[in-house]
């Protein structure tokens, strides 16, 4: 099978899981769920670091991949700690309790 | 090294998996916070299975190594930064910023291969045509999503306001003609490979500022979440572009689950994504329509005194928190105040309309930061038929979830979205800045009601004053 209709599978399938996996959420959750996602859209880090590691002694390359990474690590990082601060406050009243 | 494919194929397995029981897991308060280092983890994984896979095979040059390092630095510091400092009441804002940025993340990727196609490093695995075309998805997408998510937070922020243009018909105009010029820009850079770029970056661009700009604060949540499902798709068309199979599964899946949220976000405020996204701000046409407007003929207005003497005999009081409260960061004067009431032993239980605050859930993140437990926080359906028997219901800050109208009119723009029933019980005292109208631009019956008084003022100093009076009045000191 090609890279490209494998590919294209990998897209269906993901998708349907994203789909599902989402069904039922207390809306208490929509907010860090919508965070926690929108950090796991960061995901293109993995792009820019293949650009950069691929770009050899481009330097406008490098620099675009590199400017490239810190606004995805800018949403990977950012993302995940403002959901664990929402989140926090959320378990802090049930181990209170 | 021909071990290093199968590890870097387990890496992304299990990384895969851990994003997928991530998402699933968010989606429960009890396993939430563990889920959200669980896909955090997992995008550690992902990032060390690309690098040893490099490194193991085509090597990673000193060069590259310092411009990962930069951007990892500046990148990552910065976010943390700006994650630790943010108020929790402008999450939203936070989280389009962060949002746009992905959505920037994936353009540049596209850019780079674009301009730069011996950098292609999908080893040849995609042909070129199918590489043109999903780097033109990219860049699109990718710059809707930043130029919308950087719109959207301005507005949210204040920094923007909804210009009048943007209402005739003339945005329709603007945005067809951008879709255009990007869609143009587009097909020539997929037959040709080379021209075209600036033009679907800078038409998409607009298209992202044009669909954005109309539209009011109170759908703003919505158009967020949308642009955070864009920003999926930018990913898994950036992993079409890089030829990473990880990329386009975790981006499919954010893009999918984006979307079901977007649509719940929609079902609690009763509207269509469709006229969220094309209908312009709410209530600029239905008020002129003249449904749902008229003025108010009998409105009771008190003071915090009054309003804590009839505190004071309650039995049962709900509060009813919306933006206003927020805006005013009076969430814990709110919280002092309901301490001082079930000290007396008065029951206090908080109605949490769906969509109360900026986006759902917003409040409820809100009230956990003043310590309010989580228990006495009540859910609209399980809150509403205890109206009848409520003594008091507080109404801070919001508006249009308590307007009778959804239920009653049904030629206001409001029929049919769940409110909460706050006239059912016995008495209602709204606290509102003024007489303005809600995010909706509509009018509210509830004011005109006989049960209903307003106190004017801002949230918090009211409540400080109700505070004072009710400690005047010996209210919960136990003696």
């Amino acid at each position: 099978m090609s890279f490209f209709s494998e590919a294209l599978w990998v897209l269906l399938l993901g998708s349907l899981l994203g789909l599902e996996l989402i069904g039922k959420v207390p809306p208490t959750l929509h907010t860090p769920l919508m965070s926690g996602a929108n950090a796991i859209s960061g995901i293109t880090m993995l792009a820019a670091l293949t650009l950069i590691i691929k770009s050899g002694d481009n330097l406008p390359l490098l620099i675009i991949g590199s400017i490239s990474l810190g606004f995805a690590l800018f949403n990977v990082i950012g993302g995940f700690l403002v959901t664990d601060r929402m989140l926090a406050m959320f378990s802090r009243k049930k181990t209170r309790k | 090294m021909t071990f290093i494919a199968p590890v870097k194929f387990a890496i992304d397995l299990l990384a895969v998996l851990l994003l997928a029981l991530g998402i699933k897991g968010l989606s429960k308060v009890r396993s939430a916070r563990e889920a959200n280092r669980l896909a955090a983890i997992a995008m550690i994984l992902a990032a060390f299975g690309v690098l040893l896979n490099s490194q193991g095979t085509i090597g990673i040059s000193i060069n590259s190594w310092i411009w990962i390092i930069c951007g990892t630095l500046i990148g990552g510091i910065l976010g943390a930064l700006i994650a630790k400092r943010v108020p929790m009441t402008a999450m939203p804002e936070i989280v389009a910023l962060f949002n746009g940025c992905g959505g920037m993340s994936s353009l540049l990727v596209a850019l780079g291969v674009a301009l730069f196609p011996s950098a292609d490093s999908s080893d040849g695995v995609i042909s070129e045509s199918i590489r043109n075309f999903s780097i033109v998805v990219s860049l699109f997408v990718g710059a809707i999503t930043f130029s919308g998510s950087i719109v959207a937070m301005a507005k949210l922020q204040g920094w923007l306001s909804t210009p009048s243009w943007t209402q005739s018909k003339a945005r329709h105009f603007f945005n067809i003609l951008s879709a255009v010029l990007a869609l143009i820009g587009g097909i020539y850079f997929s037959i040709d490979g080379q021209n075209g770029l600036v033009l679907i970056v800078f038409a998409s661009s607009l298209l992202g500022i044009g669909v954005t700009l109309p539209i009011g604060g109170a759908d703003m949540p919505v158009v967020i979440s949308l642009l955070n499902s864009y920003s999926g798709v930018a990913a898994a068309a950036a992993g079409f572009v890089v030829g990473s199979q990880l990329l386009i599964v975790a981006g499919a899946m954010v893009g999918a689950a984006g979307l079901i949220l977007t649509q719940v976000m929609c079902d609690g405020m009763n509207r269509s994504l469709v006229s969220v996204l094309f209908g312009g701000a709410l209530g600029v046409g239905s008020v002129a329509s003249g449904s749902g407007g008229g003025e108010y003929t009998n409105i009771t207005s008190c003071s915090p005194e009054e309003c804590a003497l009839t505190l004071e005999a309650a039995e049962k009081v709900v509060i009813v928190p919306g933006y206003g409260l927020a805006v005013a960061q009076a969430q814990h004067t709110l919280r002092e105040v309901t301490r001082v009431l079930e000290n007396a032993d008065i029951e206090v239980t908080y109605a949490i309309h769906p969509v109360a605050g900026r986006m759902p859930g917003h409040m409820n993140v809100l009230l956990a930061e003043a310590d309010v437990p989580y228990e006495q926080l009540k859910e609209m359906d399980v809150v509403n038929p205890e109206f009848p028997a409520t003594d008091v219901v507080l109404v801070l800050g919001a508006n249009d979830v308590v307007n009778p109208q959804a239920k009653n009119d049904q030629t206001s723009p409001l029929y049919g979205m769940p409110v909460l029933d706050v006239q059912e019980a016995r008495t209602v005292f709204v606290v509102k800045r003024g007489m303005n109208a809600g995010y909706s631009g509509i009018k509210n019956d509830l004011f005109d009601l006989q049960n209903t008084s307003m106190v004017f003022g801002d949230a918090k100093k009211v409540l400080g004053d109700l505070l004072l009076e009710l400690k005047e009045l010996g209210v919960g000191s136990k003696g």
